[in-house]
């Protein structure tokens, strides 16, 4: 069923994770994207295929493999377009040489990574055990990408426009990391209309050089070495710039003495877990970051004035708990409670780790 | 052709195009990228078209073709130039692309992306300098090195046996229906710079047909990684190299 939402002139829908973020590319402006097929993401380049006659101005190709598909996104971003990429584990690793180079570069673009369980060819179950490879850079060199984790169908949404919105702001790929369940399940969204995402002037593009300006070069390519530190300084500039742009969202903190720190998919199952938790009279909160670089490291920090401990939950063996452990740094213990390889924690499981370290608790004096 | 200046009492008769930076190449004596670039951009300029392209230089010696092209460029990773052309042609596909890619770059590490740019028939034109060795790295075995040829991965020459006979990709690709226009040539004569120029003019008026991709691959020579002096590899790429990849169309638009 369709319902028209008047007032905020966004469309109501029930829609697949996979298909709404499809959806909210065309009404972000997307004007390229490129693709291969990979299980559990699919759907992104079927129903992006379905709707070309509706947007007859959209490029979408399946390209021979991740690797052409990425390069093409650079060159389509290099000569001005607002273009996707979207793929899973696999196929993102493939892309990691491209996304280095995209970087420093300078090229902005959104990339969609809808995990699965590894590593290698692994299983197509969700899984969130890319965070290092998303936050920590994954190619070569010294960069970040702007990483946003949606923990909703209507987040598969909005963290479109934001990703397109930054990416373009700092010249820098970003990427959702999504998961299987989130690409696959289906939820209410809200699709913004479109056009209401202006597109980002680009002088710098490759479009022809007219007689009144330099010509444009896109290239990562800085033989003197002088020349190479001095981008990687305005790079690490920008990192330092978007700083300024960390979300997260924060559940019955005000009065927790144990945080959950949990991002995407895992955060919806700990949302649940906190109510079990209160339901037994524990104060457990939680710390959802939106934004997984730049991590809110502020955020944590000062629930470290307040929490006696955390627990970073996580559907991998535990990776984004460095970071808790190095915001937190050894202020109040951090704990870990994770599945890998695809299987997906109940809210119970995670419950009886937030038990054990209630008891634990008592009898460390903070 | 403009009418010749004068200049204090002295006709001019020839000059660089503008199309070319006053930048001075970085390219060995004897080598054939030079040649390549200044008829490439002879041709941009005289059918005045420097507005409408963009090209695309991956890695090899020829990766800083940008700081010689007066055009827009795109620096491309190792084999992916015609990926990115595939890019920039799809967002833009009224402009002129091209790609400028050395054999190692096009026939090994990139074979995938050759084949499906051109069986897509993407309307760009591809460049494709064949001197058989890998320049920039220091003269190792290419895809395209003859049988018996030394290079610093190939010591004793390159044998069948264990790495395999040379590979004719410009034969290869001419079979793909997205191929519209397939010529091999050279640079080694003025003759033969002639009808290279002739190609790269034809290949740009093809491009406005879109129909499909066209492929100029240059026989050229790499003296210093040959370890010759420039006359001796212009001698030995026409006695060596020339028997094996001979000159001419492949194909030619009906």
């Amino acid at each position: 069923m369709v319902m028209e939402n008047k007032k905020e002139n966004t469309e109501t829908r029930l829609m697949k994770g996979n298909e709404a973020l499809a959806e909210a590319a065309f009404r972000a402006g997307m004007k390229a994207y490129f693709g291969y097929p990979i299980t559990p993401q699919s759907e992104v380049l079927e129903y992006l295929t379905a709707q070309v006659p509706k947007h007859p101005d959209v490029v979408i190709l399946q390209a021979e493999s991740e690797l052409a598909a990425i390069n093409m996104v650079y060159g389509a971003s290099g000569a001005g377009a607002r273009v996707m990429i979207s793929s899973s584990g696999p196929g993102i690793s493939l892309m990691q040489e491209c996304l280095s180079y995209m970087t420093s570069a300078q090229l902005p673009a959104l990339v969609v990574n809808v995990q699965r369980g590894g590593p290698g060819l692994g299983t197509i179950q969700p899984s969130q055990g890319d965070y290092f490879q998303a936050v920590k850079g994954g190619g070569h060199g010294d960069y970040h990408l702007i990483v946003l984790a949606p923990a909703s169908v209507q987040e598969m949404v909005d963290l479109v426009f934001d990703g397109f919105r930054l990416s373009e702001k700092y010249r820098n790929p970003a990427l959702i990391l999504a998961d299987g369940a989130l690409g696959q399940m289906m939820e209410k969204v809200n699709l913004p209309p479109a056009g209401s995402l202006p597109k980002t002037q680009t002088p710098w593009a490759t479009t022809g050089k007219p007689q009144t300006r330099e010509r444009n070069i896109i290239t990562s390519l800085f033989i003197q070495p002088e020349r190479m530190e001095k981008l990687n300084q305005v790079l690490q500039s920008k990192y330092k710039e978007m700083g300024k742009e960390v979300r997260w969202e924060e559940i019955r903190t005000e009065d927790a003495e144990i945080v959950l720190v949990a991002f995407g998919l895992t955060s919806r199952i700990c949302e649940k877990t906190v109510d079990l938790a209160r339901q037994k009279e524990l104060k457990v909160g939680l710390l959802r970051p939106i934004t997984l670089y730049p991590f809110p490291t502020d955020a944590v920090v000062k629930l470290t004035e307040s929490a006696k401990s955390f627990i970073t939950v996580e559907m991998n063996a535990g990776q984004m708990v460095e970071d808790v452990r190095l915001a937190v740094n050894g202020r109040r213990p951090v704990e870990f409670y994770g599945r890998m390889g695809g299987m997906i924690p109940s809210p119970e499981e995670v419950l009886a780790k937030v038990e054990s370290v209630a008891e634990k608790g008592l009898s460390i004096p903070i | 052709m403009e009418p010749a200046e004068n200049i204090d009492g002295m006709m001019l008769v020839y000059k660089k195009p503008p199309t070319l930076t006053d930048t001075p190449m970085h390219y060995c004596p004897g080598c054939g990228h030079g040649v390549v670039h200044k008829v490439l951009m002879e041709v941009v300029d005289e059918l005045k078209i420097q507005e409408e392209t963009v090209g695309v230089a991956p890695v090899g010696c020829s990766v800083f073709a940008y700081d010689y092209m007066n055009i827009d460029m795109q620096e491309a990773a190792h084999g992916r130039a015609t990926a990115v052309a595939t890019g920039i042609k799809r967002v833009l596909p009224e402009k002129f692309v091209f790609t400028y890619q050395g054999d190692g770059d096009l026939a090994a590490i990139g074979t995938g992306e050759t084949i499906h740019t051109i069986n897509r028939g993407e309307n760009i034109l591809i460049v494709f300098i064949n001197n058989g060795i890998y320049g920039m790295t220091g003269g190792q075995m290419a895809p395209t090195s003859l049988l018996g040829m030394k290079t610093t991965t190939t010591p004793f020459g390159r044998e069948v046996s264990a790495m395999g006979n040379p590979i004719k990709i410009t034969e290869l690709i001419a079979q793909l229906p997205g191929a519209y226009y397939v010529t091999r040539q050279a640079v080694y004569t003025t003759a033969a710079v002639r009808k290279l120029k002739k190609s790269i003019e034809a290949s740009f008026k093809y491009q406005k047909l879109k129909k499909g991709t066209c492929f100029i691959e240059v026989v050229s020579s790499c003296p210093s990684n040959w370890k010759l002096t420039p006359v001796e590899a212009n001698e030995w790429l026409e006695k060596n190299m020339l028997p094996f990849y001979p000159l001419g169309d492949i194909k030619v638009p009906k």
